[in-house]
């Protein structure tokens, strides 16, 4: 289906669709934001649980920013046009997505296991609900990779137009999702 | 019509022709798909036009149900001991029949899920999607010269999940514990238990869930629109060319990108309390006498994240009325608008200072006093972008020839509503006074004429003013007259009356006072507001027949700018195609306000500026 119409007057560098993701994620920014300033407001409240942050955490934070790295290395393989750099670091990616989703399932359980279950303290709660929704907006780069599999190993490779701005915002969503969970891992670390 | 500027102007085209970009659209053979069937062409419609027809004729559907709602409480409130049986067939078991005497009287709980459902629909469903929809989708790309949306398929996306919304929030009506009964600012700990009431169950559940997909709707349409205003530009529209209802849509978008996804992690979190046990929303509570699991929440959170959205919510109801109002008034004064880049900045002003005010809300919350010192500031300080946009219309009518129709008397309708209903947000903004004054009936007067009459009274002025836009008729002209009137003293005698009840402390959300000595005396006067509310709802149907009857039979526009108007949209076909201009696409040379200048009634935005010209867009 064609998503835009193709419109030439448009003056800006920057493509319609990669600025309408753009502003996009500033909204869902807005919506970690509220999280995070909900947080603080609870927690200056008193009454407040303290727990220091599994230590998981760290390697999934860890995981994603490399995966990022590889992410950006195969969208840069591809435009030079180098096929199998561009697929290996796709499928790199793919995996370490994958790997961070664990990391975060064992981090849910680590916290379980050092006696702050779901539902106990909003402080604890606070810290899965937050882990939960990012991890669900991780969900939607994870199928958006899968999509991008299937065009690198299903397609023909050729360096269009039309890919490169797929790739690009299939790129520019993934940095969206890690860079904020490196901004939610620091909160949560920082506002014990 | 006298009202009619009927210029056979095909100088417009000439220009176009001319000096026009020519962006090889019709090349493309995409251009013929959306005309392709039925289904694509009226219902999975990407074309702008047709998305906004579709937001007008639903949000129209909400406001009948919303008003009728009204009316039934109305009845309640005016006639407490009058017989309500005849509605039985209706309402079924909301009316109950007392065995003995045979009167049936309004159930209370059903009461409460009016006043909320009313709350909701209109100012959800009506003065958000209804309006800013509506008109945002049909005014952004024709004033600014772009083909469509920058996204036509999240902009059809945007519509439905709309319609989906609807549908949820219409079936919680029907269910037989009644839809949410809690407020439509929807406050744990009554919506955050199902316990807590009838509604609080499966209403409240559907009542999340349709807020969640109308929040959908509104982040992809808001992506679209500041998208499209920031990009697709025709050529020589400059930002301070733009007219001021793009501008007023743009900053509009921009608020609802900013605020609502806040209310989604507010509901996110409600949703957490409500179904898996956590209590961030709830603490040490009693039910039945049953102490609860919840400890450790707090109330107050919630009310801050609802506030944060729900403050520049009333601006995005706001602005677009305002956006309206301005381009309306201009048009039929026959003058530039007044303080164009004042206007502009007033509304950055007001949109800016929407987000630092929203305890204003929560004055009587337990909120800190130094705390809301911080909020009473801020919320003044409202009252000057304001101000000088009130100035500036007046300004703009001031020794004006104005054409006096349904249009224009709606945008003065609007600067009179907006005067009154702004001037007592002053009183409740000071947080000493709104001990008095807060949850009265001054509060409920207060935004409804400042928001909901206002916010109506702009999109009537922009229905009636871009109806031969959109549909290639006239609306009657002197039923709008009479709309326009039985409205506008309508409103006046249903919202005046509230002050005064407000100020003797009547409370607001009560189901009766005849039982009160100290309120029993407003009797009468609850009467008067309630017969006002019905007549006043009565002019409405009298523009619903205007309306559809004017679809089909009303007069037909016989040039392409019948009002005689700078704006671009009015040199696209009188039925705009898909890519809104058949050949190439306007180039705009000047502002949108040339009205009265060197001896010339108006000058379209696509005439060239004359050697020595000067353009004040600049």
């Amino acid at each position: 289906m064609e998503i835009a119409i193709e419109q030439n007057n448009s003056r800006n560098k920057i493509h319609p669709q990669k600025f309408a993701l753009l502003v996009g994620c500033g909204s869902l920014l807005m919506m970690f934001s509220a999280f995070t300033s909900a947080y603080i407001v609870r927690q200056s409240g008193g009454n407040w649980l303290e727990f220091p942050l599994p230590q998981v955490f760290t390697y999934s934070t860890l995981t994603i920013i490399l995966s990022s790295i590889t992410l950006h290395g195969s969208y840069l393989s591809f435009k030079k046009g180098n096929e199998a750099l561009y697929k290996g670091l796709l499928l790199a990616t793919f995996f370490l997505g994958i790997l961070f989703f664990v990391f975060q399932f064992q981090g849910w359980q680590a916290l379980a296991d050092m006696g702050v279950p779901f539902t106990l303290h909003p402080a604890g709660d606070f810290v899965y609900m937050i882990s939960w929704v990012h991890a669900a907006h991780v969900l939607g780069g994870i199928a958006i990779l899968a999509v991008a599999m299937i065009h690198a190993f299903g397609l023909k490779f050729k360096v269009t137009k039309k890919r490169t701005l797929r790739f690009n915002l299939s790129l520019t969503y993934w940095h969206f999702v890690d860079l904020l969970w490196v901004y939610l891992f620091l909160f949560l670390t920082l506002y014990r | 019509m006298a009202n009619v500027t009927t210029i056979a102007n095909d100088q417009d085209e000439k220009l176009i022709q001319e000096l026009g970009f020519d962006d090889h659209f019709h090349e493309h053979e995409h251009a013929d798909k959306y005309k392709s069937n039925f289904i694509m062409k009226y219902i999975f419609s990407m074309d702008h036009k047709i998305i906004a027809r579709q937001f007008l004729i639903t949000g129209m559907f909400w406001a009948l149900i919303g008003a009728s709602m009204s009316i039934i409480f109305r009845l309640q409130l005016g006639f407490p001991e009058e017989n309500m049986s005849w509605i039985k067939p209706l309402l079924g078991k909301w009316i109950e029949i007392n065995p003995d005497t045979g009167i049936g009287t309004l159930a209370p709980e059903f009461y409460y899920a009016l006043v909320t459902m009313h709350g909701t629909i209109i100012v959800f469903f009506v003065l958000t999607a209804g309006l800013s929809g509506t008109f945002s989708n049909l005014l952004i790309p024709l004033q600014l010269g772009a083909r469509d949306m920058a996204s036509p398929f999240l902009n059809m996306l945007s519509y439905w999940f709309f319609f989906l919304s609807s549908v949820i929030m219409f079936y919680s009506l029907f269910l037989s514990t009644g839809p949410f009964a809690g407020g439509w600012v929807a406050y744990p700990p009554l919506s955050a238990l199902p316990q807590a009431s009838d509604g609080s169950g499966t209403g409240m559940t559907l009542w999340l869930l349709s807020l969640v997909f109308f929040v959908v709707s509104v982040a992809l349409g808001g992506v679209n629109y500041v998208t499209t205003v920031l990009n697709l530009r025709t050529k020589g529209m400059n930002m301070w060319r733009m007219p001021l209802t793009v501008w007023a849509f743009f900053i509009t978008a921009i608020i609802a990108l900013l605020s609502f996804p806040v209310l989604v992690s507010g509901f996110l979190l409600l949703m957490a309390d409500r179904s898996l046990e956590t209590s961030f929303y709830l603490s040490e509570i009693f039910i039945g006498g049953q102490a609860l699991d919840h400890v450790g929440g707090s109330p107050i959170l919630f009310q801050h994240l609802f506030w944060f959205l729900g403050h520049p919510e009333v601006y995005i109801i706001i602005l677009p009325a305002m956006g309206l109002t301005s381009e309306v008034l201009s048009v039929h004064c026959r003058k530039p608008i007044f303080g164009y880049k004042a206007m502009v900045y007033s509304m950055l002003a007001i949109g800016f200072l929407s987000f630092l005010v929203w305890a204003h809300h929560m004055f009587m919350s337990g909120l800190n006093p130094f705390i809301s010192n911080f909020f009473v500031v801020f919320t003044l300080i409202i009252a000057v972008p304001s101000a000088i946009k009130v100035f500036n219309w007046i300004s703009t009518m001031y020794k004006a020839n104005i054409r006096f129709n349904a249009p224009s008397m709606f945008a003065i309708g609007f600067v009179s509503m907006f005067i009154s209903g702004g001037l007592t947000g002053i009183f409740l903004g000071n947080s000493a006074i709104d001990i008095q004054m807060h949850d009265t009936y001054f509060v409920v007067a207060h935004f409804h004429i400042v928001m909901g009459v206002a916010a109506f009274f702009g999109m009537f002025a922009g229905i009636y003013h871009w109806f031969p836009k959109m549909f290639g008729r006239f609306m009657n002209d002197t039923i709008g007259k009479i709309h326009f009137w039985g409205t506008m003293i309508g409103a006046y005698c249903i919202f005046w009356p509230m002050h005064y009840l407000g100020m003797a402390g009547v409370p607001r959300r009560y189901y009766r006072f005849d039982n009160f000595d100290t309120f029993s005396q407003f009797a009468d006067m609850n009467m008067f507001i309630t017969i006002a509310a019905i007549i006043t709802f009565g002019f409405q149907l009298l523009f619903v027949i205007n309306f559809f009857h004017s679809i089909w039979k009303g007069k037909k526009v016989t040039s392409k700018n019948p009002w005689g108007a700078n704006t671009i949209e009015w040199t696209t076909p009188i039925k705009a195609g898909h890519g809104n201009w058949p050949g190439k696409l306007p180039t705009v040379q000047r502002w949108a306000y040339d009205y009265g200048k060197d001896g010339r009634e108006f000058i379209s935005q696509v005439e060239p500026l004359k050697e020595g010209e000067s353009d004040q867009g600049h």
